[in-house]
């Protein structure tokens, strides 16, 4: 079996144990304020951390290329209040001509 | 009804996502099969990308394994406020276990309503789900036709729907803190370790900014 069925398998499986486990946890055990803003802060740190790497490595070294302003027109579009899709696309749009014109 | 509705509006806008998580999975080196597998049983965008992600970079599968379930573990927490409202035993609970994830539980409690709650919570998740299932075969089967992805921008389409994600919640002054503290921190040690624990690692900053 390849890695990429071993990491799927074994992810998906881990993955619905932790919504089960949410559905089926005592409250109580969650209530401490310490717990709450940390388990707050766990996703925003995972993101943004992906966010770096996605954006800004290839093969785990630090690259800049046409994904910065990608990531650029996706920010900006956000401080615009812009739809969904059109943050997406836009930087989409934005990295995929950067990146042609290069070449 | 608007209840209905809207959470199904959620779920095609959020669902049509899927056809990037197809198209980057395939570009990544994921079969179809894998890429469907993944929004099927796992069903988690973050988690999904994260996984392709860390092993397109040339992470170990463990590395991807431990990258996703901790992504995937905020659904474990949407999943204690919502059996609070759902309040389900035996194969319902265990059903909307499955469709647990930020849309469902985010529509569910902007509800005012006990009912409108519970509504939400399920035509979101299956909305969602639905749409992110047929997106997701429609973008994998694309990508093989697309060929050099960065030249349609697949490359970007991830960071930029977790920019989107982001975005919203950093108005707050510890959530901002974190998540810059975060990004410098993954880029600067990237370079001396393991794919993965760049990401992972910044689990510490957590509980550093939160910790008072």
């Amino acid at each position: 079996m390849s890695s990429q069925w071993i990491a799927a398998i074994v992810t998906s499986l881990a993955c619905y144990a932790l919504k089960f486990i949410g559905h089926a946890i005592p409250e109580i055990w969650l209530s401490h304020p310490r717990v709450q803003r940390i388990t707050n802060l766990v996703p925003i740190v995972l993101l943004s951390s992906l966010v770096a790497m996605q954006a800004f490595t290839t093969k785990t070294k630090f690259m800049v290329d046409h994904r910065l302003a990608g990531i650029a027109v996706a920010l900006l579009a956000l401080k615009a209040k812009l739809p969904f899709p059109v943050v997406v696309i836009g930087a989409m749009a934005t990295s995929a001509i950067v990146y042609r014109l290069k070449i | 009804m608007s209840v209905k509705r809207d959470s199904l509006s959620v779920g095609l806008a959020v669902g049509a996502a899927g056809v990037a998580f197809g198209a980057v999975a395939v570009a990544d080196h994921f079969s179809v099969a894998q890429a469907c597998f993944l929004s099927l049983v796992l069903f988690s965008g973050a988690s999904q990308f994260s996984l392709v992600a860390v092993m397109s970079s040339g992470g170990s599968a463990l590395s991807a394994i431990v990258t996703g379930t901790f992504l995937g573990g905020r659904n474990g927490l949407y999943g204690v406020r919502m059996a609070q409202i759902l309040k389900l035993k035996g194969w319902k609970r265990a059903l909307a276990a499955q469709i647990t994830i930020d849309e469902s539980t985010g529509v569910a409690i902007a509800q005012s309503e006990l009912e409108d709650q519970k509504t939400a919570f399920w035509y979101t998740g299956f909305g969602v789900y639905v749409f992110w299932n047929l997106f997701t075969l429609l973008g994998a089967v694309g990508a093989k036709a697309i060929g050099d992805t960065s030249a349609w921008g697949l490359d970007v389409a991830s960071p930029a729907i977790f920019c989107a994600v982001l975005f919203p919640r950093l108005k707050e002054r510890k959530m901002l803190i974190a998540s810059v503290l975060a990004f410098i921190w993954a880029l600067s040690i990237t370079e001396l370790v393991p794919a993965g624990v760049p990401i992972i690692s910044t689990v510490f900053i957590a509980a550093l900014v939160g910790w008072k």
